[in-house]
């Protein structure tokens, strides 16, 4: 049943000794002072006890000698019509990444966007974000960012500028012109690139996607005859089948993605169906994560699971690829030909799309699950282009290269290849905002402005327009890419002026115009499906597949990380470096993921139980082609055995950012990762970029790096904390959950000299309220708290959360959380409010049968809280709403509300990570995250929520200042409050729609709904025997499979009674 | 029975009287309320303003129906070719009135009669000063008296005792020998307690006051007077400070808003009634300080127009006020949820703001006086609809068994009201 075994490492499955004295220390700090004889007998230094009292006399002295200094208040000079200072304004925009796509609302506060919120107007991502969108508003605060044009190093003018530009065009005549950016998808930088283009006949416009879609863009071409992508429809597939597609963390368009796989996996006593998920991938994503049935194979191996997926559908070959794969593969075939099937797959080749495109088509996924009516335009990059341009360019073809929102010289798999040829071109200017790789191999640098301070509009998909508006003044010297290329047309229109001349001409008028402006996006009524005719030769491509060369031993996996993606300026964002990997839970490096079996046979890695719980991680070397690359190899159960994976997306150079930066600090130890670009391969055969490369050598090394993972901070120490159940258990008997619970506490609903019903004759379903009332031997405590009007609850739906991280960064930027940098993560002083608790179950040595579920874990807002009686100061206390209070300038750091957190849901400010304190020069600084404390960084912070100094605790809130804002405008409006009027900052992030929030009283309330009706059956308390009260619940995991975990005979099982007996003593 | 009647009749006849006036102040428009409402911004009854003004505009014009005309659309008067209108609006540097549709003509009467009845002040109000001294003498006078009260006691105390021991050593009785007071082990003893106690007592103060500025007056960078401008010219608080109602911050006016009246006021005419003079009893000339408005502003009061760069922005610069009322960062603090939502008169925390002519902090701002005024004060609970919400406290109301709801009935003491 439910009690499988979650382990979030492999130190928490095998209790090593190691491990649990980790888990013991809670703080990992060691004491100030030896305490070995015990407490009473211990010693302080004599010359420590005069330091302390030293330090507390002159503290204090200092303290009181704080004199009130002169605060200026300084009113606008003259003041906007449109700010109110203390109200926040929105705008609507549209964040757009490369082709990466997201409709947004700006939060500006006195004219500094501080917030991004998903635009819920937008079908298309439908008011879901990621937690890079959530991030990218820091990246207009990013310090690194140029400040000015720059002329071969030197700061420049515009207007120089534009005279070497035209110059160096008018001088390329001879030699063709190549304009290089990534994916657009704006219709008015298309025409801009149009006009220049026709200015200049010798131009060519190459588009290059460092993480390439061409693959399927050119299989879509031999098979529909249509160089594009389909939109996709996750939410009517009855049964998805991905192969290596990571459509719920980086694959094509995520947040759509999320939005419709989560609405299919809506799952409750009185709708009981739910789409199944079959993956099969190398090594372990998200979406692989959060599937019903996943098994693992080589990335060679991937064109011929296709191809027998599709001889299985075609014409019911039966595979003969292994146990597991052909189990599954028979499964996912058979529930395939039900129809409403979408396969999916990852794989750049384009003989494998092809042939995923015929099994698309046999199973009449054309017109259903996929859209040929509506097309997709996030990735338009052809490989081949790039890699000709590079040729041209070393063969000194090229008279002029303008590159936007590209970076070869970090992300182009030969590198230094492009770099030889850039030195051979005589005009090549950059858009980058920063001096990056490719920036400081250019002779002229425009930097282009960031995505808030600009005009713009996209088009993701035909017909849905999408408009981005300016949300605040651009900070520097900056010109917007088109703007730059109009002028280099010799057009003297500004991009602002064509681009409204072009909507509202397109709109029909300016009122439509504007109101397309202020809603942010402009999409028809209803989406029109069409499918599409297959027209592929799939035998050619299957023997394509077939005449692939022999891969190695091991082979190795290239992957974009959900934070930080192809790199970017990403890298330099100091939020999504330390955002745990949803995966692998490590910040700020990349490493090697490898299996656990690997990593012990093979590697040492794991092998005694020391190495477990060790940051410091053994290293291997991948060498390659005369490339290497050493990186700690760091152990991800669910990996295929034979493969290793690497993140894009480090080792970038300093010009990147101080957070980016790869190399040695000041400590002498090697920071920022590798870069794993490198090791990508052109696929002469398919003419794309293969992100996996087959032909690598694995070497174990000597050395040693410092890995920060934050898996095994906060342990539950195995306590069962999560339900999961199989879709048919749960069809079979909706109310297990009930009974379960009862089970547990139904003995404490009763008065202690009343009759006691036995556990197994089922459940009351007046039980919650009952244990509230009896469950505790204290008078009622919990009635004075009245919980009259409001009473906030969250809940968390298990099921569809996929555990993608954007509530995290949300959080963060919601409420001013600070950055601790990487030596304070590996003492597991990190200040996330929300976190993702990431549980694997099944054998760790079998990756087949790994499954995980991912438990989103913050302050539960006990109304029984076991933190709040502890506080000597009472700096943390119950509200009459239900909300566990902390008050930073009440609490003195005792920490002790921390120890007696059943959750470990509160985080301590160990350092003045802000420079909040009273005391100068106590600031915490490490070198790599310490651009947080710029004074332009710091725009980014919320005004309404206090930056915390060093020695107080701080947990969630519930977004405590958006409920009392919500509060005031009902008040301010006379009405009584709605109860599902606030959103907190994690529950607007999510992309699955996971979370929900509201006044529990309210019946109105989706919370009230969910707890008392709808998903009364799947509900539960985490912990809940201890009768904190948790005014946070969470819904049971279902998954659509015959078993929740593989049945083998290691199957790892809790064993209730003894987990009891354990945890009694 | 004569002068009962006659005392009866009387009373009568005042009650009747009284009754009178009352139902025709119920009955009339109140000018006074609707001059400061609507006016009071533009117009002073006695002297030019941003508009001329206002006493005897009603024989100035050309007739009654004309001044109806003109306050409801003085646009439509200008556009007719009215001479008198197109004069107004060309000596007033064609400036157009706002227009007031909504005035009813027996408001505007009503506007007229107040503006006629405004006399200049006089030298007014000495009497509100006296009243302050007398509670204050009342303060000295217990503990005066307790003190003299002890010090007869000790010395009654003392003659007692020296008493006794005369008649002891008259009668010849043995007595015990006096131990001088500063060897006295108990009155030591004593002594080191009332001392640590007093020093505790002093050093928790001074703790408790440090970072508070309880009537911080601090020099402003351009001497503006609330007297003034709140006091004497009865101008709204929210004319300038708009973001009471809606927001955190009450917010302090951009100079532009400063220049909707400054344009037409360029000089300070008030120095014979109130003379500005600073708490050094330095004196100020009003006229300097609305120059000093001018630099900020980017205002030609020469030319009457702004000076504008080449771009045409207005060449204004903001003005560095001092700040007057600072709380801790850690505390979140909204104006309108005590001005929109609570009702509370700014006076309330800002104190009597209309008679400062330098502003100083009236409260202390400390928490105890945050929390006090939560306790005692009453929540709009009948009024606003979002008080439906707690059906408890509306029943005990019905029942009778409550008066009210204070801020602290519904959760106005917890600690994240206002720290987070």
């Amino acid at each position: 049943m439910s009690q499988k075994k979650y382990w979030k490492g492999l130190e928490e499955l095998n209790e090593t000794p190691e491990h649990q004295q980790v888990v013991a220390n809670e703080f990992k700090e060691d004491l100030p002072f030896d305490i070995s004889g015990g407490l009473l007998q211990a010693e302080t230094p004599r010359r420590d006890f005069l330091k302390f009292l030293g330090f507390s006399t002159a503290a204090a002295m200092v303290a009181a000698s704080c004199e009130m200094p002169v605060r200026k208040v300084i009113p606008y000079a003259i003041k906007p019509e449109d700010i109110q200072p203390g109200i926040a304004n929105y705008y609507a925009s549209t964040f757009v990444d490369g082709g990466d796509y997201c409709a947004v609302v700006v939060k500006t506060r006195e004219g500094r966007p501080i917030k991004l919120d998903g635009n819920t107007k937008s079908s298309i991502t439908g008011g879901s974000t990621s937690a890079r969108v959530q991030a990218a508003v820091l990246n207009l605060y990013d310090k690194t960012r140029l400040r000015q044009p720059m002329a071969n190093g030197k700061e420049e003018t515009f207007t120089n500028i534009d005279k070497m530009v035209s110059e160096g065009l008018s001088a390329a005549s001879g030699k063709t012109i190549y304009l290089l950016t990534s994916t657009i998808i704006s219709p008015t930088t298309k025409e801009v690139v149009g006009k220049f283009l026709a200015k200049y006949p010798n131009a060519k416009h190459v588009t290059y996607d460092a993480i390439s879609y061409s693959g399927m863009l050119l299989a879509n071409s031999e098979s529909y005859g249509k160089k594009s992508l389909p939109s996709y429809h996750f939410d009517q597939a009855k049964t998805i089948v991905s192969l290596d597609a990571d459509f719920l963390g980086t694959w094509l368009s995520p947040i759509e993605f999320s939005k419709q796989y989560s609405a299919g996996r809506k799952v409750n006593a009185k709708h009981l169906s739910m789409s199944r998920h079959y993956q099969i991938e190398p090594t372990h994503t998200l979406s692989g994560a959060a599937a019903d049935y996943r098994a693992t194979c080589r990335p060679s191996e991937l064109g011929k699971v296709a191809a027998a997926l599709y001889a299985l559908i075609a014409n019911g070959t039966a595979p003969n690829l292994g146990k597991n794969l052909n189990e599954l593969l028979n499964k996912a075939a058979a529930d395939l030909k039900k129809g409403n099937g979408l396969v999916v797959c990852g794989s750049n080749d384009k003989n494998v799309q092809l042939v995923v495109n015929a099994i698309n088509s046999a199973i009449g996924a054309n017109g259903t699950t996929i859209n040929w009516a509506v097309e997709s335009h996030y990735k338009q990059g052809i490989d081949a282009d790039m890699v000709n341009l590079v040729a041209d360019m070393n063969a000194d073809k090229v008279g002029a290269l303008l590159m936007h929102d590209v970076n070869p010289a970090y992300d182009y798999c030969e590198a230094d290849k492009f770099i030889a040829g850039l030195s051979k071109v005589a005009l090549s200017v950059s858009f980058a905002d920063r001096m990056d790789e490719t920036a400081q191999k250019s002779k002229l640098v425009t930097p282009d402005n960031n995505w808030l301070e600009s005009w713009g509009d996209a088009e993701p998909k035909t017909g849905y327009y999408s408009f981005m508006q300016p949300s605040i003044a651009p900070l520097f010297k900056t010109r917007s890419f088109q703007d730059s290329l109009l002028i280099w047309s010799g057009d003297s229109t500004s991009y602002q002026t064509m681009w409204s001349n072009y909507w509202t001409a397109k709109l029909g008028g300016q009122s439509a115009f504007d109101a397309a402006l202020q809603n942010g996006v402009y999409e028809p009524a209803t989406m029109s499906v069409g499918g599409a005719s297959f027209a592929g030769n799939v035998s050619a491509a299957i023997a394509a597949i077939a005449a692939a060369p022999k891969a190695s031993e091991m082979e190795l996996v290239l992957y974009p990380t959900v934070a930080i993606g192809r790199g970017g300026s990403w890298s330099n964002n100091p939020w999504l470096q330390e955002m745990p990997d949803p995966i692998t839970k490590a910040t700020w490096d990349n490493y090697i993921c490898m299996s656990p079996k690997t990593a012990k046979e093979k590697f040492d890695a794991e092998l005694t139980s020391i190495t477990e719980v060790e940051a410091n991680k053994i290293q291997a070397k991948i060498t390659w082609n005369n490339k290497e690359i050493l990186l700690p190899i760091v152990v991800v159960p669910g990996m295929h055995n034979d493969v290793v994976a690497i993140a894009f997306g480090y080792g970038r150079d300093k010009g990147v950012g101080r957070a980016a930066a790869s190399g040695v600090d000041k400590n002498g130890k090697l920071i920022g990762g590798k870069n794993a670009f490198p090791f990508v391969r052109f696929n002469t055969s398919s003419q794309t970029f293969d992100y996996a490369n087959t032909a690598i050598k694995i070497t174990p090394d000597s050395s040693r790096h410092e890995v920060a993972i934050t898996q095994t901070h906060h342990s539950y120490e195995g306590r069962a904390i999560i339900h999961e159940y199989t879709l048919e258990e749960f069809s079979k008997d909706p109310e297990a959950l009930l009974k379960e619970r009862y089970a547990e506490i139904g003995h404490y609903t009763t008065k202690p000299w009343e009759h006691h019903d036995a556990p197994s004759k089922g459940y009351d379903p007046e039980m919650d309220a009952k244990f509230r009332d009896e469950g505790t031997l204290y008078p009622d405590h919990t009635e004075k708290p009245s919980h009259e009007a409001i009473h906030w609850g969250m809940s968390i739906d298990l099921n569809t959360c996929t555990g993608c991280a954007a509530c995290v960064i949300a959080c963060q930027a919601e409420n001013n959380i600070s950055v601790v940098g990487k030596t304070h993560v590996l003492k597991a002083q990190e200040m996330h409010w929300i976190r993702i608790d990431r549980y694997f179950s099944g054998n760790p040595n079998d990756p087949d049968s790994v499954q995980t579920v991912f438990q989103p874990m913050m302050c539960q807002h006990c109304d029984n809280a076991p933190c709040e009686n502890v506080c000597p100061v009472n700096a943390t206390s119950h509200s009459s709403e239900g909300l566990n209070q902390m008050t930073y300038n009440r609490c003195i750091g005792t920490k002790y509300c921390a120890n007696n957190c059943p959750y470990k849901v509160r985080h301590f400010n160990w350092m003045d990570w802000n420079g909040a304190d009273c005391f100068d020069d106590n600031l915490y600084e490490d070198g790599r995250r310490d651009d947080m404390n710029d004074d332009l960084t710091r725009m980014v912070l919320n005004p309404d929520v206090t930056v915390r100094s060093r020695g107080v605790m701080e947990k969630c809130s519930f977004c405590v200042q958006r409920l009392q804002a919500g509060k005031l405008e009902a008040k301010k409006a006379g009405e009584p409050f709605k109860g599902d009027a606030v959103k907190t900052a994690c529950q607007q992030a999510c992309a699955s729609n996971s979370i929900k929030f509201g006044n529990a009283n309210d019946p109105e309330s989706e919370i009230y709904k969910i707890r008392h009706s709808e998903d009364k059956e799947r509900m539960f308390y985490v912990l809940e025997q201890l009768h904190v009260l948790p005014n946070v619940n969470y819904l049971s995991k279902i998954r659509n499979a015959d078993k929740v975990v593989a049945k083998s005979k290691d199957d790892m099982m809790v064993n209730k009674s003894k987990l009891i007996e354990k945890y009694s003593k | 029975m004569l002068l009962i009647r006659k005392i009866t009749k009387s009373a009568l006849s005042l009650f009747v009287i009284l009754l009178l006036s009352n139902f025709s102040a119920f009955a009339a428009p109140d000018g006074q309320a609707i001059f400061k409402a609507n006016c009071a911004s533009c117009h002073n009854p006695l002297k030019d303003a941003t508009g001329p003004a206002l006493q005897g505009v009603d024989k100035r014009v050309p007739s009654k129906e004309w001044l109806y005309k003109w306050v409801k659309n003085p646009a439509a008067v200008i556009a007719s070719g009215d001479k008198y209108a197109n004069d107004i609006y060309n000596k007033w540097g064609k400036t157009q009135m706002t227009a007031f549709g909504a005035l009813s003509n027996e408001e505007i009467d009503a506007v007229v009669t107040y503006v006629n009845s405004v006399k200049a002040p006089a030298a007014a109000k000495k009497d509100d000063a006296s009243e302050s001294d007398n509670t204050e003498e009342g303060g000295w006078l217990y503990p005066l008296i307790t003190l003299s009260l002890l010090g007869l006691a000790l010395i009654l105390w003392r003659v007692n005792k020296s008493l006794r021991r005369v008649a002891a050593t008259n009668e010849g009785l043995p007595f015990k020998k006096e131990i001088p007071f500063y060897r006295h082990k108990v009155l030591i003893a004593l002594g080191a307690i009332v001392l640590f106690i007093g020093a505790g007592f002093f050093v928790v103060n001074g703790g408790i006051q440090m970072g508070r500025q309880q009537n911080y007056m601090p020099e402003q960078p351009i001497f503006y007077s609330h007297k003034v401008h709140a006091g004497i010219n009865q101008i709204n608080c929210l004319y300038c400070h708009s973001g009471a109602q809606q927001s955190k911050q009450a917010m302090i006016p951009s100079s532009n808003v400063c220049m909707n009246c400054h344009k037409g006021i360029a000089e300070y005419t008030g120095a014979a009634e109130h003379p500005l003079v600073t708490a050094e009893g330095k004196k100020i000339d009003g006229t300097a300080e609305i120059q000093k408005l001018y630099d900020y502003a980017g205002w030609d009061p020469v030319k009457k127009e702004y000076k504008r760069d080449a771009n045409g922005n207005i060449l204004a610069k903001p003005i560095e006020w001092v700040k007057i009322h600072n709380l801790a960062d850690h505390v979140y603090f909204n104006h309108a949820q005590h001005t929109a939502v609570g009702q509370i008169q700014c006076q309330r925390c800002h104190g009597a703001i209309e008679e400062m002519d330098e502003v100083y902090q009236h409260s202390t701002l400390s928490m105890g006086w945050c929390v006090n005024c939560h306790r005692q004060t009453n929540v709009q609970f009948e009024n606003n609809n979002y008080y439906s919400l707690y059906t408890k406290y509306h029943a005990e109301l019905k029942a009778g068994k409550r008066t009210g709801v204070t801020v602290e009935d519904i959760g106005g003491l917890e600690c994240q009201k206002c720290h987070y």
